[in-house]
């Protein structure tokens, strides 16, 4: 605190586990997330359609993503947005829903970030490869 | 004569509504109807108002489900049928009958820091700051200053009956009024203070308060500015 502040009677101390630093650059986390998301969502979901729409077989559809890294590059970025942005929604939720606010959750949701992440590069790998 | 059927909340938390029979009249609020109550059939209803024309904000309740200064309700805007149901404000302690125990509201005024301090280096030998009137720090403090803490708008959040340690509306509104005041010197403390969970991240922009506020103030928007505040202090590190 500044001198300036001399005399200034500070309130109650906040609530345990509220990290302002914390709190807010998970905030950023999440927006930024949700406009890499809004973008990658439309691409995925217009590719998905172009697919069905066409007909194309798994076969085809595997030789059009196979060792094609420009693929494999949105879907690692798409992986990497989810794997921010749902965790810190469903920390949220937890939060909200069941008055978890340990320090457990913040563990819990890590795993999820984790799991999230380990599993979508899987999966982006499994087309590529 | 025409009576009103008058459901009043008694006793403290586990209390429970008593009817009660209300002349109607011209002009009628709903304060005149408690007050008449108090008066007339039973003295020992405890209930709080001060200067009944919307300046105090002692008044509020809640009528009808919502929360509402009764000084300034009409009977008539909110009748259903010749029937009302006053209750005390929710999301605070009810003492007895239409009084809640104010302190949490005004405890979390404290906690985001609702008092101004002054900028370092100001002493009281110094000449008046001067604030031009349309700058924009001045414009965004003036659309939430007119708050006189009435609660209605913490008792109308959704998230402050989720998470009884959210700040709520009236107190972040507080802290962005401040926060646009150029002479105040404890904006880094401030941002940190309405930062998180109990914080202005917490508010889901349902605009109850925004709907509800008897000064048509916005803490929506207030709530928003802080959350960009806080946002910008922290890319810059000054968090």
């Amino acid at each position: 605190m500044s001198s300036g502040q001399a005399g200034y009677a500070a309130g109650p101390a906040a609530a345990p586990g509220t990290n302002a630093k914390f709190e807010t650059w998970l905030w950023i986390a999440q927006r930024a997330s949700a406009v890499v998301l809004a973008l990658c969502v439309l691409v995925h979901l217009v590719t998905i359609i172009y697919a069905v729409r066409h007909g194309l077989t798994g076969a085809a559809i595997l030789g059009r993503t196979r060792g094609n890294g420009v693929g494999l590059a949105f879907y690692t970025l798409y992986v990497l947005a989810i794997a921010v942005h749902a965790p810190i929604g469903l920390r949220t939720l937890c939060q909200e829903w069941l008055g978890w606010r340990a320090a457990s959750l913040n563990w819990v949701v890590g795993a999820v970030a984790l799991a999230l992440f380990v599993f979508g590069l899987r999966a982006g790998w499994a087309v590529f490869a | 004569m025409n009576m009103l059927q008058v459901s009043v909340w008694r006793g403290g938390a586990s209390g429970g509504y008593r009817i009660y029979e209300v002349p109607r009249q011209e002009s009628q609020s709903v304060l005149d109807v408690v007050t008449y109550i108090q008066r007339h059939i039973d003295p020992t209803l405890s209930y709080r108002f001060a200067c009944r024309v919307g300046m105090c904000g002692a008044c509020a309740m809640t009528v009808n489900g919502v929360a509402r200064w009764t000084c300034r309700t009409h009977v008539s805007k909110v009748v259903k049928g010749n029937a009302i149901q006053i209750a005390p404000l929710a999301n605070l302690p009810v003492i007895k009958d239409l009084v809640t125990d104010m302190r949490g509201f005004f405890d979390k005024w404290a906690r985001a820091r609702g008092q101004f301090v002054s900028g370092s280096g100001t002493t009281r030998k110094d000449d008046f700051a001067r604030v031009a009137s349309d700058s924009p720090e001045r414009v965004a403090a003036n659309a939430g200053i007119e708050c006189i803490g009435c609660g209605v708008c913490y008792a109308s959040c959704d998230v402050v009956s989720w998470n009884p340690d959210y700040l709520g509306p009236a107190a972040l509104n507080r802290a962005w009024t401040l926060v646009n005041d150029v002479r105040d010197g404890a904006r880094r403390e401030r941002l940190a203070a309405v930062a998180g969970d109990a914080g202005c991240h917490a508010c889901h922009t349902h605009l109850a308060c925004s709907e509800r506020c008897p000064k048509d103030i916005e803490p929506t928007a207030s709530i928003a500015g802080l959350k960009r505040a806080v946002a910008r202090a922290a890319l810059k590190g000054e968090l």
